[in-house]
């Protein structure tokens, strides 16, 4: 009965954590002893916030994505839907349109590109690797179309706020993450649809034999995932303060990154939200302890690689042994 | 009958234990040169898995092989071939992207200085084609052959290995009229060759034209073997089904009452073909006929699982339209699949939640679950199945089959169906929990639910049936009430 009471409320993050996330957790927290006896200066707050509000973008997106992956499918369009949403937003700002109003047509974008995404996948059939490559370059492609390539600026304070403000000394970048975080714990693991979800990950057609449709789930996965990498992507135009046509070019691998080495299987109907997040944590630890380290720029990219390939031999290992 | 030779093969007191069947007990068999043996029995009685033996895919437990007298262990597929013994499987091994003469020489290609020598496999094909009565370019691509030419290639391809013995695995159920008449042009030509043909089939009419002799089995057993000319079609009938009923659970007697589902005019694209049928509220209604007759096909369309070309539909009376799953489960439905662990359960989750996932509206709230309510929904069932489970928290994968089953069935009755159907309810579970899922079957229809059962074992059918509707081939063959049925007139309808 005890796990009933644990069940309720933000405490529901860790609901499920398996031995997968206990061992994806391990490598982060080693991660973080050795980075901060190489460089004190990692434990410094401001260094703190700053990395966690690096990797919210992706831990955002990620958790989009990893709904995808949990059917067994995946999203390599998150990238171009981070760039045209937030392209999306800032011309409506330079058009007039209020600010408020505009994020939400950024976010209606990512919507819009999500279930563009799910009815290639449900309707036409498509390998969803395939339908997501190739919408990847559309979405792109409106990107540069609606710009003519230029980036976007002078987008107003207001629109500020999302990625420079902060609340308390704390990025509101990292309250985004927070909020979301707790929605899509409770999504998944306190309301029906989510609980089909996972089940339509772990057998689609025994879930359809069982009276539900799960071509609406389907469409409900990818949306989530469009919708989450129009707000990455909006927040990181904010964070900078203009638009750019190429933003979130190469995004998707660090969103789908950080569901992976979270310990979700890419053959679908696994995963866990806190894991999706420890997943983004070692990436954006990693990248701020390479600077720190003052490792060759041109080398970040190959150690990172060579981390997810580590992190997630370490999990498959673990689980081929039990 | 050239039946004073020494036998091409015989196998003795061959025996195979899977885990929880013994698939083969103690069987023999004996195949001469020149004959064909048509091997027939009910769907499970260890056709396949002896043809299996035989041609290297499994290993026997006990027993021996004698190939001309002379002792054999055939160690793998590769190795029976190269003793002469090739298979041809029902769903043919052809490679589609590949050409005949390629096909034909897969894995043998004949070589000169290292390269594969086409114009010399291309001459050799040739000339086994026209052996085989294939007049087809060998260069065709495989793909572009019809079923019947497809196994003619395959034909081809034993004799290419110098089969002396071919073992065809009902060989014309994909096949019309007008191939299996060639089918059979080959088969005698082989024959007179002295090729040995063994011939797995269920069609009676194909199995006394073609054979010499017939070998009967029933559950893993051999129960006789017997000269074509001296047999009929009631005889093997008769040993075909003759099984013991009387240690199974007879389904207890309950009121009858109204007509709970009725299906008029079924028909698929494809396939079924004007089905018709209904089912009582306290009845339990059997579904009898071969693997392949189409009984789960009819409860698929029912279901909304695959759609329909024709048909109505009416529960309690009333017309419903049932275009998917969601459909028939608000109809009051229920549906318990052939293959539990592909269509029946999600593995990954735990015993609670695949007993509650198809009843989740009823322990929510503005789609929110409430988990202490879905815990007790699953509780309730748990129970009352008797699912064995060390918590409700176990994933599913970890339980036996008979209580993955009983969870299956479980989850269904959590959503109160008026209508339950179950496909092959105890199929590969052990005898208790077959008899615990035949009372509770019995205890389901005394509440008044209606039950639909696809049975391949007869005297399951035949115990717990109040009616019996019989199908071949896409069709409901007949109807037969429960006084009436023994295993002889089901069986006799299912075959022909």
């Amino acid at each position: 009965m005890s796990e009933n009471k644990r069940a309720g409320g933000a405490l529901s993050v860790f609901k499920g954590a398996s031995a997968s996330t206990v061992t994806i957790f391990i490598i982060f927290a080693l991660l973080c002893v050795i980075l901060s006896i190489a460089q004190p200066a990692f434990l410094e707050p401001n260094n703190l916030l700053s990395t966690a509000r690096a990797f919210s973008a992706y831990a955002i997106a990620g958790l989009g994505v990893s709904m995808v992956i949990m059917t067994g499918g995946i999203d390599i369009s998150v990238g171009a839907i981070y760039g045209l949403a937030a392209t999306i937003a800032a011309l409506a700002i330079k058009g007039g349109v209020p600010t408020e109003l505009s994020l939400i047509l950024g976010f209606l974008t990512g919507l819009g590109c999500g279930l563009v995404n799910g009815c290639l996948v449900v309707y036409c059939k498509l390998p969803p690797m395939i339908a997501t490559l190739g919408t990847q370059q559309i979405f792109r492609g409106i990107c540069y179309i609606t710009t003519r390539g230029y980036p976007i600026s002078g987008l107003g304070e207001k629109f500020l706020w999302l990625g420079q403000g902060y609340f308390l000394g704390v990025p509101i970048a990292i309250y985004a993450m927070l909020v979301i975080v707790v929605l899509f714990a409770i999504f998944r693991n306190q309301t029906v649809t989510g609980r089909r979800i996972f089940a339509m990950g772990g057998n689609a057609e025994a879930t359809r034999i069982s009276g539900i449709n799960i071509k609406r789930l389907y469409l409900l996965c990818y949306m989530l995932s469009g919708l989450t990498a129009a707000f990455a992507g909006i927040m990181n135009a904010s964070k900078l303060g203009v638009s750019q046509p190429t933003a979130g070019n190469g995004f998707e691998m660090d969103a789908i990154a950080s569901v992976v080495i979270g310990g979700s299987s890419l053959s679908g109907g696994e995963g866990t939200v806190i894991g999706t997040i420890i997943g983004a944590a070692i990436i954006g630890v990693l990248r701020n302890a390479l600077v720190l380290l003052k490792v060759d720029s041109y080398f970040q990219t190959l150690i990172i690689g060579s981390v997810i390939i580590v992190a997630v031999s370490i999990d498959q290992l673990r689980k081929s042994r039990s | 009958m050239a039946r004073s030779q020494t036998p091409l093969l015989e196998m003795k007191g061959i025996t195979k234990q899977f885990p929880g069947v013994l698939a083969l007990d103690n069987v023999t068999l004996t195949v001469y040169p020149g004959e064909v043996l048509a091997l027939v029995g009910e769907n499970g009685a260890g056709k396949s898995t002896l043809m299996k033996i035989l041609s290297g895919v499994y290993k026997k437990d006990a027993g021996e092989i004698l190939l001309d007298g002379k002792p054999v262990e055939i160690s793998g597929p590769l190795h029976a071939r190269q003793l002469g013994i090739s298979i041809i499987y029902q769903e043919l091994n052809v490679l589609n992207n590949m050409n005949i003469t390629e096909n034909i020489f897969v894995g043998r290609e004949k070589k000169k200085n290292g390269f594969v020598d086409k114009k010399l496999q291309h001459e050799e094909a040739r000339r086994l084609l026209s052996r085989v009565g294939l007049e087809v370019d060998p260069h065709t691509r495989t793909g572009r052959l019809s079923t019947a030419q497809k196994q003619m290639v395959e034909v081809a391809k034993a004799l290419s290995t110098h089969a002396r013995m071919i073992i065809m695995d009902e060989p014309t159920s994909s096949l019309t009229d007008k191939e299996t008449e060639m089918l059979f042009g080959i088969i005698r030509k082989l024959r007179a060759d002295g090729v040995a043909i063994v011939f797995i089939s269920h069609r009676m009419n194909e199995i006394f034209e073609i054979s010499d002799r017939i070998a009967v089995m029933r559950d893993g057993q051999m129960i006789q073997s017997m000269d074509a000319a001296e047999a009929t079609e009631q005889k093997v009938i008769a040993a075909m089904v003759g099984r013991d009923v009387n240690n199974l659970f007879v389904k207890e007697p309950a009121p009858i009452g109204e007509v709970a589902l009725e299906v008029k005019n079924l028909s698929t694209k494809h396939f079924l073909k004007d089905i018709s049928f209904n089912v009582r509220a306290g009845e339990i209604v059997g579904f009898a006929g071969l693997v392949g007759a189409g009984r789960s096909e009819v409860m698929r369309a029912v279901f909304g699982i695959d759609p329909r070309e024709t048909g109505e539909i009416f529960v309690r009376g009333r017309p419903v339209n049932i275009r998917t799953t969601v459909d028939a489960l608000r109809a009051g439905l229920g549906f318990v699949p052939e293959d539990r662990k592909e269509q029946g359960l999600i593995l990954k989750m735990s015993v609670q939640h695949n007993a509650s996932i198809a009843a989740l509206p009823s322990v929510s709230k503005g789609g929110f679950l409430d988990k202490k309510r879905e815990r007790r929904l699953a509780g309730e069932y748990i129970d009352k199945l008797r699912v064995k489970t060390p918590s409700q928290e176990q994933r599913v994968m970890n339980l036996s089959g008979g209580n993955q089953q009983k969870v299956v069935i479980a989850k269904w009755m959590a959503t109160h169906p008026s209508v339950l159907i179950l496909d092959e309810p105890t199929r590969g579970i052990d005898v208790g929990a077959k008899k615990e899922i035949h009372l509770l079957m019995s205890e389901l229809v005394a509440q008044g639910v209606a039950i639909i059962m696809i049975s391949s074992e007869l005297p399951e059918i035949l115990g717990m049936s109040d009616r019996i509707y019989v199908m071949h081939d896409g069709r409901i063959k007949g109807e037969i009430a429960r006084g009436e049925a023994t295993q002889e007139s089901v069986m006799k309808m299912a075959i022909s």
